[in-house]
């Protein structure tokens, strides 16, 4: 049978990491797809897996007082879509919708909690990781927020 | 320094000063609040040729002139279009300007963004919102010469879908195949299938190679800032890394000072300059 080792090493988020680590992480991941329209998550779900994208395309919505559903970003391949997982109490805070089929791994959250628990090497590695993805995402909705293309009388 | 205005003289016959007459073939809406001028010569026929990134002074009479960069093909030289966001007087009386109006025109100034210096390069053209005008004559070069470029992709980025300029056009050379083109915009609504995001988060994923890569960036000065960060993130150096600025302007011809910028007159020494070159102003708050 092929393992995802392979296909977790070449994915952005986890290049690089130590075999050991990548060893640990493959007992709490699977392979997953989810077809045009649906709803990987929604907001207030427990948030019991985070994903890392292969294929396709997924929308981050939330409901806007003015504009309905607004979707705040959108992930691709090479991204991490979640990481309520992390954090108490472990719920989403957002809707995430399948705008193109999507290819992707699931990691389960309790299994990889645990094992970063047991193991605080590799929960510090994840954590680089994650604090690497909680600052780009910190720094691009800082300059949504700049609405830097409005004119500014 | 880049291309000057030297290289590139103000009709052979005209008075840098003095505006020529041009006759508004047609207005075209791209957006609410944005339009595109195509104008012909009113008073002969002589093409008018210019480099990408270089802007003409367009004169409403009775109202007053402004800076507007040309983002026609250059090799297109008997129409000479400009897209135009209607943000105060003269851009707004420009906006009623109806087929057949005239209005004067000076120019073309400035420095050109140099598409020969990226000649055997991977080419990034990072344009957001309004930003996309003087860079189109960028991409009409490269294409017409495609086979002389590395990877060339165009990385996009808008307030909302609403507001992307040249749709049809964008969608035209999303379909080449020698071409990558990524759009995003910042905020979405459930009819847009495509990207959501600032426009910098495209540049990790854009395909080129960071030490052999000119990225060509205009837009809003905070959204050039944060480009210029994650183009140096991947690799690309300051001196491949090119940029059009914007002051307010009088003259356009280095007379007046109006558009001092530290040492530099945007008007004549800019508006493209590579990142190296002002780098030190840049960083300065309120210039
Ligand atoms: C080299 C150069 C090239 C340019 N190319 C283009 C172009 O291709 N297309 C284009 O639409 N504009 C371009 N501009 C900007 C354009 O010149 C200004 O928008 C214009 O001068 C505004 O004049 P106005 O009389 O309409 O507005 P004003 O009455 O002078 O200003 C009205 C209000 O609009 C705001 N404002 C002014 N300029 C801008 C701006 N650039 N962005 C956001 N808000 C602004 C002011 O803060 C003010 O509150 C360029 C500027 C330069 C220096
Ligand atoms: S506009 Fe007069 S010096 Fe630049």
């Amino acid at each position: 049978m092929q393992t995802l080792e392979p296909i977790l090493a070449e994915h952005p988020f986890l290049q690089g990491l130590a075999p050991e680590y990548m060893q640990l992480l493959v007992s709490c991941a699977s392979n997953v797809r989810f077809n045009s329209g649906e709803y990987i998550f929604q907001t207030g779900q427990a948030a019991d897996k985070f994903y890392i994208v292969r294929q396709g395309k997924v929308a981050l919505e939330t409901p806007s007082p003015t504009h309905g559903e607004l979707t705040i970003l959108t992930v691709g391949p090479g991204d991490v879509l979640g990481w309520s997982w992390l954090v108490s109490p472990y719920r989403w805070h957002f809707d995430a919708r399948v705008l193109e089929v999507t290819r992707a791994i699931a990691f389960d959250a309790r299994c990889l909690r645990d094992k970063c628990d047991a193991n605080h090497d590799l929960g510090y590695e994840m954590m680089k990781r994650f604090a690497q993805v909680f600052i780009e995402r910190l720094e691009a909705t800082r300059l949504q927020l700049l609405d830097v293309y409005a004119v500014h009388t | 320094m880049l291309s000057t205005l030297d290289s590139f003289p103000a009709r052979a016959d005209a008075h840098p000063m003095q505006p020529r007459l041009y006759r508004a073939h047609k207005r075209h809406r791209e957006t609410p609040d944005t339009f595109t001028l195509e104008l012909e010569a009113a008073q002969d026929d002589a093409p008018f040729t210019f480099a990408p990134g270089q802007f003409n002074m367009l004169y409403v009479f009775g109202v007053g002139e402004v800076p507007i960069s040309i983002c026609g093909d250059p090799k297109r030289s008997n129409l000479l279009l400009h897209t135009t966001r209607d943000v105060g007087m003269v851009t707004h009386a420009l906006s009623r300007i109806k087929r057949g109006d005239v209005i004067g025109v000076r120019g073309p100034f400035g420095t050109g963004w140099d598409v020969e210096r990226a000649v055997t390069r991977d080419v990034l053209i990072v344009a957001g919102g309004i930003g996309l005008a003087p860079l189109r004559p960028v991409l009409y070069s490269i294409l017409a010469q495609r086979e002389r470029f590395g990877h060339v992709s165009l990385l996009y980025g808008a307030r909302m879908p609403e507001e992307l300029l040249y749709m049809p056009e964008l969608q035209k050379w999303r379909a080449r195949l020698d071409l990558d083109v990524a759009v995003t915009v910042d905020r979405g609504t459930r009819h847009w299938r495509g990207d959501v995001g600032v426009v910098t988060t495209l540049i990790p994923k854009a395909a080129c190679d960071p030490a052999r890569t000119t990225a060509f960036v205009c837009g809003p000065e905070v959204m050039m800032r944060f480009t210029i960060f994650e183009l140096q993130k991947r690799g690309v150096s300051d001196e491949n890394i090119v940029l059009s600025m914007e002051r307010n302007m009088k003259c356009g011809i280095g007379l007046c000072g109006h558009c001092q910028w530290g040492p530099h007159f945007i008007c004549r020494q800019g508006p493209v300059f590579r990142y190296n070159e002002i780098r030190d102003w840049f960083a300065l708050k309120e210039i």
